[in-house]
């Protein structure tokens, strides 16, 4: 086994593009479920808009790749709406099943062939990297040091999600100390308590639908910067990866999310590295290379299941501020 | 469609202008499915080995923008013709038939295929041999349609739909009951249902069993699994007092662990079970059924019936119904809560496993994220059934099956599982509490 490759490789993954994705996803999802208790099932499609409406609005309607992203981020702000305001009044489980819809029929819609020429169908999106690239103020070349080694593109990815990411970071820890956050964890933990201090619950949990499905929506930009948009990233598996790796880091916290993702995708690729270089030397006899890379996803599952029964707060969480109250 | 929407309108302007859009979308779909010229004249070929391909042309000239449909062994895809007339179309096995359909009403005006020894010249039945290629060719020429009455095709959808929604009828139930006893939204009932499925695989395909032997085998061990997971799994949680969304979240966990899991043991492509490739028999109209799809209809009939009369006529069924009424209650009244709960595990898996065979044959296939797909029309019916309750899952199978095969008769059959979450969506604003659900539930 060659360990100096697999540790450059997860070294390498700490702040790649997925890496910065899913930790914007999961921030985002840290303000719907862990700070204001919203079941939202339905990430992956906040995220497969805010990807879709960034390569759509550079190939469809021309726009330069800032203005496309704003069209990204608008885009799941509409669908925040279209979603929160029939199902916000309804009890945790329904709004876990409206939202896992939603989802899936945004992605049905991505994936038929009746809107190829917009969405691409199965094939997704590529090609849209013209103006994002030629925005780019580091000269060509390659930068860094040990496993942290890009060219001039591949940092150029890496810093805008970095700065996206400490952007919302910063934000979501703001409005968290400000009244606004304080009443929303109130409605976390008692909703009819703080009705009866004549607070409007639902604009409450509106504005934490649509606060957390942008900064979700900046995730899925981010994934879509450096390669291409594919229908089959956005599935239901998505939305459960997001919730692994913000139960792992602690789900009404700041920087949860972020350490959620990096451990996450760390050893997502320490394991993809390791298995399968244990069955070609022989260590795994009755695996194969592709059983290997298939056993990560078992082993979520249970890292799932075990997070959720033994440490529902989380590795940074506090466990008087539980969201499972309900 | 417009009536109700206008009454409610008064009340519910918000809600209303949200159906409206939703309407809105729905009718720009069916109108972009009419009039959109996708140059899309190679689907799939990347995605899947082999390929059937075609050419039609019309005294030589090709025809652009023909559509046609193959259909067989798990896919159903559209295709058009491009400038030169040509399509091709990835499918995902060899040795195996598939029926590529021609929609004369997509030539132009006063054309349409003919043959005189076929009384359906545009569908024809293409085997890919060992190569993995094969061409279908259609006979163009000026002469009559062979059209499908808009009737005849309703009536075929609307048996195809009560079919599809039996047999989700069959895992929902269980699914409903757990919830109504346990309070669970169990997300592993669709690798519930795989299993089923992939253990009639194991016996008749890998052991060499018949099938006969092969499915109640299957069904037996899907109804040892429910227990199972009850005992070694959420009834611990229960004592534990875990809360409800943390119980939905670690049946979150396990379906992720099942599902890769199947995925690990019989790898990512589909497989047939013994008897998937009957013949259709042509019944009346334009409907034909194989003898698989009568016998499994059957079942699906009979086993909903005796499972109703159990609920209804037995003690454990009438305990069952009470627990789901009000837990509390019924334990108070003497009613063994955990040994209820046990039986509505164990009935839950063998129906989940005996959805799954059923579902085998109707997809057709076995694949190791068959159940994921059906787990969101399961929630969706019962949803719209009301949660919790064993009939109104039924009801809501049923109307989400109707839905899934005779909305393809305007939108896209690609978007046909979107349509039943859509309407699921909608009907949600009206009526939370679903169909039979009582207005209390929702809380």
């Amino acid at each position: 086994m060659d360990w100096i490759q697999i540790l450059n490789n997860s070294a390498s993954s700490i702040i790649s593009p997925a890496t910065l994705a899913y930790a914007l996803a999961a921030l985002g999802l840290a303000v719907h479920f862990g700070y204001a208790g919203l079941l939202n099932m339905g990430i992956a499609g906040f995220m497969a808009l805010g990807a879709y409406g960034y390569a759509i609005g550079i190939l469809t309607f021309n726009l330069p790749w800032w203005a496309a992203a704003l069209l990204g981020l608008a885009a799941s702000a509409v669908f925040a709406l279209i979603l929160g305001i029939p199902t916000l009044r309804l009890r945790g489980d329904y709004l876990a099943i409206v939202t896992i819809a939603a989802a899936e029929v945004l992605r049905l819609l991505f994936l038929t062939t009746t809107f190829d020429e917009v969405t691409g169908s199965a094939d997704g999106l590529s090609g849209y990297h013209g103006s994002f690239r030629a925005s780019n103020p580091i000269p060509e070349g390659t930068y860094g040091f040990g496993p942290f080694m890009y060219n001039e593109i591949g940092w150029w990815v890496r810093i805008l999600g970095i700065i996206a990411l400490i952007l919302a970071a910063v934000t979501v820890w703001r409005l968290m100390s400000s009244p606004w956050g304080r009443v929303l964890k109130g409605i976390r933990e008692d909703e009819d308590a703080v009705r009866a201090l004549g607070k409007n619950v639902f604009s409450y949990k509106l504005t934490a639908l649509v606060v957390g499905g942008v900064i979700a929506a900046a995730g899925g930009i981010v994934y879509a910067l450096p390669s291409a948009v594919n229908p089959g990233v956005y599935v239901t598996s998505l939305t459960f990866f997001v919730y692994t790796a913000l139960l792992l880091g602690g789900a009404a916290t700041v920087f949860g999310p972020l350490v959620g993702s990096l451990i996450f995708w760390v050893l997502q690729t320490v394991l993809g590295n390791v298995l399968p270089a244990a069955v070609d030397a022989g260590l795994l006899p009755f695996m194969s290379n592709i059983q290997a890379q298939t056993l990560r996803f078992i082993l979520v599952g249970i890292a799932l299941m075990l997070i959720v029964i033994f440490r529902p707060q989380g590795i940074l969480g506090n466990k008087k501020e539980l969201t499972f109250v309900k | 469609m417009t009536r109700p929407g206008a009454a409610v309108a008064t009340r519910m302007p918000r809600a209303f202008a949200l159906v409206v859009a939703f309407l809105a979308a729905l009718i720009a779909l069916s109108t972009l499915a009419g009039v959109g010229a996708a140059s899309a004249d190679e689907i799939d070929t990347d995605e899947y080995p082999y390929r059937i391909s075609g050419n039609v042309q019309l005294d030589g000239n090709p025809l652009a923008g023909v559509e046609l449909t193959v259909a067989g062994q798990g896919i159903d895809t559209d295709v058009k013709t491009d400038d030169k007339g040509q399509w091709a179309v990835g499918v995902p096995e060899r040795n195996a038939k598939y029926t590529v359909t021609l929609d004369e009403t997509s030539l132009p005006e006063g054309i349409a295929v003919v043959d005189e020894t076929d009384d359906t010249p545009n569908v024809k039945d293409a085997e890919v041999g060992p190569g993995g290629r094969v061409t279908v060719n259609f006979f163009i020429g000026e002469g009559t349609r062979n059209v499908t009455s808009f009737a005849d095709q309703f009536v075929e959808r609307v048996i195809n739909g009560l079919r599809f929604g039996l047999m989700l009828a069959l895992a929902a139930v269980g699914l409903s009951l757990v919830y109504g006893t346990t309070g669970l939204s169990n997300f592993a009932h669709g690798e519930m249902v795989t299993f089923g499925a992939v253990m009639t695989l194991v016996f008749s395909n890998f052991l060499h069993l018949p099938i006969y032997l092969a499915i109640p085998i299957a069904i037996v061990l899907s109804g040892g699994v429910g227990f199972l997971l009850d005992a070694g799994l959420w009834r611990p949680l229960r004592r534990r007092r875990t809360g409800i969304v943390q119980l939905m979240i670690v049946s979150i966990g396990l379906s992720l662990a099942a599902r890769y899991t199947f995925q690990y043991f019989i790898g990512g492509s589909t497989t047939q079970l013994p008897g998937a490739d009957a013949r259709p028999i042509p019944l009346f109209g334009s409907v034909s059924l194989s003898v698989i799809d009568l016998v499994s209809t059957g079942i699906s009939i009979l086993v909903i019936v005796a499972f109703a009369c159990w609920l209804l006529f037995t003690r454990i069924g009438k305990a069952t119904r009470a627990i789901s009424d009000n837990p509390s209650l019924a334990a108070a009244s003497g009613i063994d809560v955990d040994r209820v709960v046990r039986i509505v595990w164990i009935m839950a898996g063998a129906l989940a496993g005996l959805a799954g065979v059923l579902y085998a044959y109707y997809r057709p296939g076995i694949k190791w994220d068959m159940g994921a797909e059906f787990l969101l029309l399961l929630f969706a019916a019962v949803t719209l059934g009301g949660l919790g309750t064993a009939f109104g899952a039924l009801v809501g199978s049923i109307v989400i099956g109707l839905i899934v095969e005779v909305s393809t008769l305007w939108i896209p059959s690609d978007l046909k599982f979107a349509a039943p979450l859509v309407v699921l969506i909608i009907i949600l604003l009206f009526r939370p509490q679903g169909i039979l659900g009582r207005r209390e539930r929702v809380g």
